[in-house]
């Protein structure tokens, strides 16, 4: 095997005495489509916030190509190619949608050339027509849509979508999904975190579940699904 | 470019014109009222660089301005240099101030923030009140010539020195906001983890608007010991100054470079007649309630409030 581009080992969270996430190792090959999925409080988004650098404070390493990322703030891991969005959209309210993109752009050294790599990247998740509004007036899938042109305006080697298709239409994850696909051709990792199965098998050529905090099962999606400590985990949710 | 260039030439031109018209009127209070009006274009502009654009609320522009207004003094009775010396050196010193305090204090989020930056005022008040060289509690005078040619008094001077440094303040407020620094700070105000998650340096820009903004406090201050012959920390460290470093760029419209102004030259006016035709003991009352009147119909401020409606 080639030598990981994106390695997370031992990576553990705890907050007061609560384990939210132990000892999880991940290690993703460039360009690999990678499905994360688990029950409601697994411990997902907290594994996204510790190799984000959201979480200054985590056990465990994390290298992204060759680099390891300890003590390096999530603007500083962003600028090394890691973008991700946040479950819950968090766009910058008081600027328009073309400068929400624009923002990423002015900060990556393409300040020249920010307003026109911009409107690309909004065309990419076709928002092109979108670019005046303020994030307010747009609706759910647009602002998912917004948060993806944002990441993806850092030219990411590494995307971390996390659950960028909750609560949209069977049309709009569609659309989410062939998104993801074009991001994925044009070179990127994507990690896709969701609890829409149909979206995760369509896309992911391996699957990850984790389980109260840790990690139960990495494999091919679908001798994972098959397997029956993952049924168990969702069956006992549901 | 082009809109640049017209601001800096309307500005200049707006400045002559006061003067002009200040020297037809012939009269030295005009000049005196002025520079009180302008001191807060200063500090409100100041304001407006963290509070406005990055969402930090300064509640300690009163220590800012006090640092300034003492660098003046000492600069004076250390090295025997005037006035513009005197306000390089309160730009260096409440610039070193801002930035330090940003180191210690910008980890605290949204109100910590604020605590900590009028903790610094009270501090620094406590110093210069035990600080003898400065003349400790009972203050230090500055004796100064009554003419200085080519102006027709001391007070024009004055006046005309604090007027360009009210230029260049807009000036530099506009520039952060064109700029990507202006835009960088905008993204951490409406959301900061976002901001960093795409790659904005929070940090580092924070700690450029805390020095940028304690710079231009302690440069708004510099010349008061000057402007009123006579400074104790009771007037440098004046509640009012940081209650109307708040209240001009809110009432104004906070985080664009003509809020600040707006504002200032709104509120300053009106303390400045009251204080002549009452008391200057209503100056704060007058704030409390344009404050009140503002949250009220027009929360945005009013440029905000025309842009709603324009
Ligand atoms: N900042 C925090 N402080 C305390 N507890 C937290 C914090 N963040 C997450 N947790 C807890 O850690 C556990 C894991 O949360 P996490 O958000 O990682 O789950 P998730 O797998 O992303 O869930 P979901 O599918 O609902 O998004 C939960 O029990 C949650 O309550
Ligand atoms: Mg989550």
């Amino acid at each position: 095997m080639t030598e990981a581009f994106f390695r997370a080992a031992g990576v553990g969270k705890r907050f007061g005495g609560f384990v939210a996430l132990a000892e999880v190792d991940i290690e993703l090959r460039a360009g690999e489509r990678l499905g994360l999925i688990g029950p409601n409080g697994s411990g997902k988004s907290t594994f996204v916030n510790c190799i984000s650098g959201d979480f200054a404070e985590h056990e465990g390493q994390v290298t992204l190509g060759g680099v390891a990322l300890r003590g390096l703030k999530p603007h500083r891991r962003a600028r090394l190619g890691m973008a991700r969005t946040f479950q819950l959209p968090q766009p910058f309210n008081s600027l328009n949608v073309l400068e929400n993109v624009r923002v990423p752009l002015l900060f990556a050294g393409h300040a020249a050339e920010a307003t026109d790599r911009a409107m690309a990247c909004l065309e990419q998740v076709e928002m092109a027509d979108k670019a005046r509004k303020l994030p307010r007036e747009l609706t759910q899938v647009e602002q998912r849509r917004l948060e993806l042109a944002r990441a993806i305006a850092l030219q990411p080697r590494l995307l971390i979508a996390d659950e960028a298709m909750a609560g949209l239409s069977n049309a709009e994850v569609d659309q989410i999904i062939a998104l993801l696909f074009k991001l994925n051709e044009a070179g990127a990792a994507v990690i896709m975190i969701e609890h829409i199965m149909r979206a995760v098998t369509a896309f992911s050529e391996r699957l990850v579940v984790f389980v109260a905090g840790r990690k139960i099962a990495d494999g091919p999606p679908r001798e994972v699904l098959a397997l029956p400590e993952v049924e168990g985990a969702y069956l006992g949710k549901q | 470019m082009n809109a640049t260039l017209r601001f800096w030439l309307g500005a200049v031109a707006l400045g002559l014109a006061l003067v002009a018209g200040l020297r037809l009127l012939g009269n030295d209070y005009g000049y005196f009222a002025g520079y009180f009006v302008l001191q807060y274009v200063v500090l409100a502009g100041a304001w407006n660089i963290l509070g406005g654009y990055a969402g930090y609320v300064n509640f300690g522009a009163a220590g800012f301005m006090a640092a300034g207004a003492y660098s003046a003094i000492v600069v004076r009775q250390w090295l025997g240099w005037d006035l513009l010396p005197g306000i390089v050196a309160a730009a260096v010193v409440a610039g070193l101030l801002g930035l330090g305090t940003g180191y210690l204090t910008l980890r605290l989020k949204g109100v910590y923030f604020s605590i900590a930056t009028l903790c610094l005022a009270v501090v620094l008040q406590t110093l210069v009140v035990n600080w003898d060289y400065v003349g400790g509690s009972r203050g230090a005078y500055i004796i100064h010539a009554r003419e200085i040619p080519p102006f027709t008094s001391y007070t024009e001077m004055l006046f005309i020195v604090m007027l360009g440094l009210a230029i260049g303040t807009t000036g530099i407020g506009r520039a952060v906001e064109k700029s990507r620094l202006g835009r960088g700070l905008q993204a951490i105000r409406d959301n900061e983890r976002a901001a960093e998650a795409v790659g904005v340096p929070t940090l580092r820009l924070k700690l450029v608007a805390t020095t940028l903004c304690g710079a231009l406090m302690g440069v708004a201050g510099a010349p008061l010991p000057y402007y009123s012959g006579y400074l104790n920390p009771e007037a440098a460290f004046s509640l009012a100054y940081a209650v109307n470093a708040i209240a001009m760029p809110l009432i104004g419209g906070a985080g664009t470079w003509a809020g600040p102004v707006i504002g200032a030259v709104l509120l300053a006016s009106l303390q400045q007649a009251a204080t002549v035709t009452i008391s200057s003991a209503l100056n704060l009352w007058i704030v409390g309630w344009m404050l009140v009147v503002f949250v009220a119909i027009a929360p945005r401020g009013i440029l905000g409030w025309f842009r709603r409606r324009g």
